[in-house]
């Protein structure tokens, strides 16, 4: 497509495509995109694992695939194992694994089949060592059964089986911090990356290509069928998150921590411009909205206060 | 050939290991400890090049680390028991659903509660319906011989489908005995490496495996894992065959007969307690009993004609079942019924529930049951289907 003269845009991910049109998501879906921004990252030499979750059906049902990589399909729990597997067996077999020409050995799965039952198999991936890449995408809740609560579902949210009525009944349980129990791993590289941000979630997949050892990407990736939320805020509402330091960006790296946002001088926005955006916050009192506006600054006073001292 | 005294652990350990396996991912259950840790030793060793060992933190996920390493091109294998095999069901379908010939050697043990860690057949049985293929050991040389077979029939390009061998606890996981080993060579010679159906590596050609299958392609999918079923029975004979052929031990025989060719009653079960079984055979004989033993080899794919052409010759058999399937009758039992319905061959079928949970089952054992079944035959009339042998009174 030819650009007007007047529009000058400067392109910085890679032209290529290995995520074909076709793929079965939601508009505006967050997932979606994440996948597309690994498979330019890394081109094809690249083995995917995907557990049951929204991009078990993103991936299209067979014989198709919207990845042109290699994808196998695994059980919800398994993510951490299967990449284990695959990995051993790449080098029983000879082949390089990582590094500039090697094979890129990815497990994406969703916050659910990561923070909750996946959780065990993701320590031992961590644990035992393996030259691969975890990526959980976190739209904060299980979307493929029909948006039911997981352990990654903020303060105050509603899903089905946290529905909010009469008695107020919405999530009462601050978001798991997964990315805290996988740095508790010691593990090569850990990140957080958000789908508003690809040029920095670029960067962090091409360090984790470079690194020896297990990696891992929490990918904040916005759903607004499960957010009930516009499908062109997408970008806004990822971007809100990190904002608002509902969603920081840092990375993790022998045992140091480096906070990278994109204006690292502002301080936090309102945390009241991401949720009024969402209709799964609708049940939230202005109670209920600093219960958690203190959380997210809590939270981000301890992630500088690690930056500074292991910085 | 080279000999050596080992556990049937050991032996499944030594053909893993001389069947060149590339990934070990394992996690320990008693009694299947020993297998896993004689691979880990092999490697301490130096004795195995290129063998990758993940050791797993769950049963679940070494079946999970199996089926990836398997989905690369790599020969792989695991072992468990009873709660770690019941902790694998799911992934068990995973293997067979997805064509991976992983090769697993279950060691038989009862299933808690309560805590048993002794022989029983429930734990392997329990899992029937899940693809795989189900070799029943009788002695440490057939745990060996199976498992080096397993990889032959479960990778044979017809098949495709994962196999477990499978030994009792302690009977003989930990009791040692003369086992004959082929030489590597001849072994390399038997078993060249793998040729996978497809590999993850195949980057010029991805595709996915185990995509969303609509209403309009599960099926075929099922159908095509009972096709290659089917297959294996074939092949299963054929590499038989020539395993002993090369080797000196025949296996052409889905069902090993025993002494059965003039017999009238025929004692039918599977794995360790056979042993006991055929050395009754032999003292009922010296009695004067025409007796004979079937000791069904493989259990999936089902041995249907070669029972149908044992029934057809026999008054009685009595089917003796270390597993029980409640609310129903022990499981051997019923497949065999099921396959002779319909059939012209109507012996008299019993059903005797023996050795649950480890207990002993003797020769004298095997001889009341021989008594009990001519009664029945003479009298024409079967007291009761289902016999508890072993019951406490
Ligand atoms: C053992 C097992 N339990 C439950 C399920 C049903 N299940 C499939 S996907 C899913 C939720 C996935 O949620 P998440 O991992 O957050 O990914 P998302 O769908 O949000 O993308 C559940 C509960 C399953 N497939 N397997
Ligand atoms: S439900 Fe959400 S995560 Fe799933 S495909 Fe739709 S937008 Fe994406």
């Amino acid at each position: 497509m030819e650009l007007p003269a007047d529009v000058k845009k400067k392109l910085t991910l890679p032209a290529e495509e290995h995520f074909y049109a076709g793929h079965t998501a939601c508009q505006g879906c967050g997932a979606s995109l994440g996948l597309r921004y690994v498979l330019k990252a890394y081109g094809n030499k690249t083995i995917f694992t995907i557990p049951a979750c929204c991009s078990t059906i993103i991936a299209g049902p067979w014989p198709y695939s919207a990845l042109n990589a290699p994808l196998f399909h695994t059980a919800f729990e398994t993510t951490g194992a299967v990449i284990s597997g695959i990995e051993a067996a790449l080098k029983a077999k000879g082949y390089k694994v990582k590094g500039e020409d090697g094979i890129m050995v990815i497990g994406w799965a969703g916050d659910g089949g990561t923070a909750d039952i996946g959780l065990q198999a993701l320590s031992g991936f961590l644990e035992r060592g393996h030259d691969g890449l975890y990526i959980m995408y976190d739209n904060e809740a299980y979307m493929n059964t029909g948006i039911q609560r997981s352990s990654s579902t903020p303060y105050g949210a509603w899903t089905t089986n946290t529905p909010g009525g009469k008695k107020h009944f919405v999530e009462s349980r601050p978001k798991k911090k997964v990315i805290d129990i996988v740095i508790a791993h010691k593990p090569a590289y850990a990140a957080t990356a958000s789908v508003a941000y690809p040029e920095d979630f670029m960067r962090k997949l091409k360090k984790a290509k470079s690194i020896k050892g297990p990696s891992f990407i929490q990918l904040f990736a916005p759903c607004p069928t499960g957010w009930r939320a516009p499908t062109d805020k997408t970008i806004e509402l990822a971007r809100l998150a990190v904002q608002t330091a509902y969603f920081p960006l840092f990375e993790y790296e022998n045992g140091k921590y480096k906070i990278n946002m994109p204006s690292p001088n502002k301080e936090p926005k309102p945390l009241e411009e991401f949720i009024k955006l969402q209709g799964r916050f609708k049940y939230m009192t202005k109670e209920d909205i600093q219960v958690l506006q203190e959380w997210v600054l809590k939270e981000w006073e301890e992630l500088k206060k690690k930056a500074e001292v292991f910085g | 050939m080279p000999k050596k005294v080992v556990s049937g652990n050991y032996a499944a350990a030594y053909a893993a290991k001389h069947a060149r396996v590339e990934v070990v991912a394992a996690y320990p259950i008693t009694p299947q400890t020993s297998i896993i840790e004689k691979i880990a030793e092999f490697i301490a060793n130096g004795e195995v090049e290129n063998l990758q060992y993940v050791s797993v933190e769950s049963e679940h996920s070494a079946m999970a680390a199996c089926i990836g390493a398997s989905a690369t091109g790599a020969r792989t294998f695991t072992a468990t028991s009873a709660q770690g095999l019941a902790l694998m069901h799911e992934m068990l379908h995973w293997a067979a659903g997805a064509r991976l010939p992983v090769v697993m050697v279950d060691v038989n043990r009862a299933m808690a509660p309560p805590w048993s860690v002794w022989d029983d057949q429930t734990d392997s049985l329990a899992q029937r319906d899940t693809g795989w293929l189900q070799f029943y050991a009788e002695n440490n040389q057939e745990v060996y011989d199976g498992v080096l077979m397993a990889f032959k029939i479960g990778e044979h390009e017809k098949v495709n489908l994962p196999v477990m061998v499978i030994e009792s606890a302690f009977i003989l996981s930990h009791t040692y005995d003369i086992v004959d080993m082929p030489t590597q060579e001849e072994i390399d010679d038997f078993l060249p490496p793998r040729k996978p159906l497809y590999t993850l590596t195949d980057f010029d050609n991805p595709f996915s495996v185990g995509a969303l299958g609509t209403p309009a392609d599960y099926y075929e999918f099922r159908y095509k894992i009972e096709k290659a079923m089917e297959n294996a029975r074939k092949v299963i004979k054929e590499v038989g065959k020539e395993f002993g052929e090369r080797f000196g031990r025949d296996y052409s025989q889905m069902i090993e007969l025993y002494r059965t060719d003039d017999a009238e009653i025929v004692f039918m079960g599977m794995g360790s307690l056979m042993g006991t079984v055929k050395e009754a055979v032999d003292v009922l004989r010296s009695e004067g009993y025409k007796v004979g033993a079937a000791k069904v080899r493989w259990f999936r794919p089902f041995p249907k004609e070669e029972l149908y052409e044992l029934a057809k010759n026999v008054e009685g058999i009595a089917v003796l079942d270390r597993n029980f399937s409640f609310g129903q009758e022990g499981i051997l039992f019923n497949e065999a019924k099921g396959v002779l319905y319909n059939t012209d061959a109507n012996p008299v079928m019993k059903n005797y529930i023996v050795g649950l949970g480890g207990r002993d089952l003797t020769v004298n054992d095997v001889r009341v049951i021989a008594k009990n079944m001519k009664e029945i035959i003479e009298k024409k009339e079967l007291d009761k289907e289902i016999e508890w042998y072993h019951l406490k009174r």
